[in-house]
């Protein structure tokens, strides 16, 4: 149950990053860590403690059934999760690069063109 | 058929994202016969789920069972957006072939176009919930990408802005689709029906439908997730911005959010979408009436309208559900004009201020023409849809019993009506400044892809007749209205 906590405080750092730092590279790391906490939350449904790894193998296929293994798919849907974070975070970057060259500053509070 | 309106956008976008750099005239070409074969395509699928007699069509890709693989489903309800989507994906290309002219490497706007056309069509067929995830963050991702083309100041905010908010929305989705994985073992959105339909605890069915309306609230402009559309949407190039308040966050954000809660989860009509989407009209109406600059208050009133959708969703009585659809449909044809119109004003006077405009009605009469269409479509005047799904729309409320949210409707859509002849004054009548005297109308294509939706939207009212409802709104109805049987239909229909 521990770990389920942990993951929600994970959570939670992110998303005060998000919503309190103003430099924009810091809120970029704070996104990812909300990516983090829900990956970990994700993969930790999936995990059976003292489980084996999920493959087949024809030397001992009686003894191996659904529950003393680790579920799968979680993990598989974890791998295209941190693949789309990866691309969010090369965005994110690319533009604050760009915002950086057009202001010098990575303050958000001092790039603000648009209002209202 | 069905696998087409995926592979063929993600296709072409890989095309021309390799060959578009050598041949400048290619991707124009490419992109146009994508977008006409994806129109065809969407009108076929129609009629063949109409000879199908609105049995749901499945597709599994690769030929793993539901389950295990991925489906594609196309009921009626999809067959719907997919047409809205693909119909004003076409016009849109039209329009930028003489529009994006004014940008370096077009090629790399129609790839990401392409993009996000993919991710609208696939998350609208998609019968997966985690796949629909995927689509969704490519639908993020190529439209902030389209919205900073420009890479000016306001553009790059606007996007960075739209980024965060986004990708904080869509971890709040990934968490709902974790959470009903642990409950249901399955992602397969039919599945997962069936599953809920078997008995489930409220609580676990209350705190995924807050999940789920944050995320998807957020991307479709809900009021309290707004504050990224009346920049993102302004910033973006003029087809663009067409694209995403016209259908993009309907699908992606009203589209998405109905399917979950109603189908999958279960909940039809829910109170929060009724308080969500009375506060939406409101404050997206009011702060519409403030705004100088053209497209920023065609962006609020995006807000406003998408508040209606979202209130007759929420009543989740046949006829809210009817009404909010007939009015997702009359908005996203009146607000792409309405953007179009902006684009075209911005293309030939480099001006968004509204109070520095006027008279151009002179100078553009078919910008002015079909402006006034799409205005007056979206602020309920009667011959034009508009007026006849806010009709729906408040009957449906007094149907409901939800007296005070009608009275709301009534008055926000007159607040919307007076903004709207602000913007018709302001922009296209009133005295021709001198500064504006060698204004010219916009080229041929351009004038093509405005007239297009304005006779669209002049007509739209007659899906109402009775012969024409049968055949196209009323299966998508039926589709919400049942709830829970979404399971069970989709699940008979695999062979």
């Amino acid at each position: 149950m521990i770990e389920y906590f942990l993951c929600f405080v994970l959570f939670c750092i992110g998303l005060y990053a998000v919503a309190v730092k103003r430099n924009m590279i810091k809120i970029i790391i704070g996104l990812s860590i909300m990516g983090y906490a829900i990956n970990l939350f994700f993969t930790l449904i999936g995990y059976v403690h003292n489980a084996a790894y999920p493959i087949l193998s024809k030397v001992n296929i009686t003894q191996q059934t659904s529950l003393n293994m680790v579920d799968p798919l979680p993990q598989a849907l974890v791998l295209t999760a941190i693949v789309i974070g990866l691309a969010i975070t090369i965005i994110l970057v690319s533009i604050s690069i760009r915002l950086y060259e057009k202001y010098g500053t990575f303050d958000i509070t001092e790039i603000r063109k648009l209002k209202g | 058929m069905l696998p087409l309106v995926v592979v063929i956008p993600i296709g072409i976008a890989f095309l021309i994202s390799f060959l578009g750099k050598y041949y400048k005239k290619l991707s124009d070409i490419l992109a146009t016969v994508a977008c006409i074969s994806l129109a065809i395509l969407s009108f076929l699928i129609f009629y063949e789920l109409r000879t199908m007699n609105y049995e749901p069509l499945v597709y599994k890709i690769g030929g793993w069972l539901p389950s295990i693989g991925i489906s594609m489903v196309v009921d009626g309800l999809t067959a719907v957006m997919l047409i809205v989507v693909n119909v004003i994906a076409l016009i849109s290309v039209l329009f930028s072939v003489s529009y994006m002219e004014k940008y370096t490497d077009k090629w790399k706007y129609y790839a990401l176009f392409m993009m996000m056309l993919t991710s609208m069509n696939g998350l609208i067929v998609t019968g997966d919930i985690f796949n629909m995830y995927v689509f969704l963050e490519l639908g993020t991702i190529s439209s902030c990408v389209l919205i900073a083309f420009g890479t000016e100041q306001d553009e790059l905010e606007a996007s960075f802005k739209y980024m965060v908010l986004g990708t904080v929305a869509s971890t709040f989705i990934l968490l709902g689709i974790a959470i009903l994985y642990s409950y249901y073992s399955t992602l397969n959105m039919s599945d997962i029906s069936l599953a809920v339909s078997k008995g489930s605890s409220t609580i676990v069915i209350t705190f995924l439908t807050l999940l789920f309306v944050v995320g998807f609230g957020l991307k479709a402009a809900i009021v309290p997730f707004h504050a990224w559309l009346p920049d993102a949407h302004p910033s973006a190039p003029a087809p663009i911005s067409a694209m995403l308040s016209g259908v993009l966050i309907k699908s992606l954000g009203v589209y998405a959010l109905v399917r979950i809660l109603f189908n999958v989860l279960g909940v039809v009509g829910s109170n929060i979408l009724i308080i969500l989407g009375v506060i939406s009209m409101v404050v997206g109406g009011f702060l519409a009436i403030y705004q100088k600059d053209l497209k920023r208050m065609l962006a609020y009133s995006t807000v406003s309208q998408v508040g209606y959708i979202v209130f007759a969703f929420g009543l989740g009585t046949p006829l809210g559900i009817f009404a909010g659809l007939f009015h997702l449909i009359n908005h996203a044809f009146a607000k792409f004009l309405l953007f179009l119109n902006a684009g075209a004003v911005v293309y030939a006077t480099d001006e968004r201020n509204m109070e520095n405009l006027g008279g151009l009605r002179e100078k553009m009469p078919v910008t002015a023409a079909t402006s006034l269409v799409g205005s007056m479509s979206i602020s309920g005047v009667p011959p034009f849809g508009g007026f006849w799904s806010k009709l729906f729309i408040i009957l449906a409320a007094v149907q409901a019993k939800e007296f005070t949210a009608a009275v709301i409707a009534i008055l926000i859509s007159i607040i919307t009506l007076s903004y709207y002849l602000k913007l018709q004054k302001q922009t296209f009548y009133g005295k021709l400044s001198e500064r504006w005297q060698d204004v010219k109308e916009v080229p041929l294509t351009m004038c093509i892809a405005m007239i297009i939706p304005a006779v669209i939207c002049a007509g739209l009212g007659l899906l109402l007749l009775p012969q024409i409802k049968i055949v196209f709104l009323d299966p998508a109805v039926g589709v919400l209205a049942n709830g829970l049987e979404y399971g069970s239909i989709v699940l008979q229909n695999i062979k």
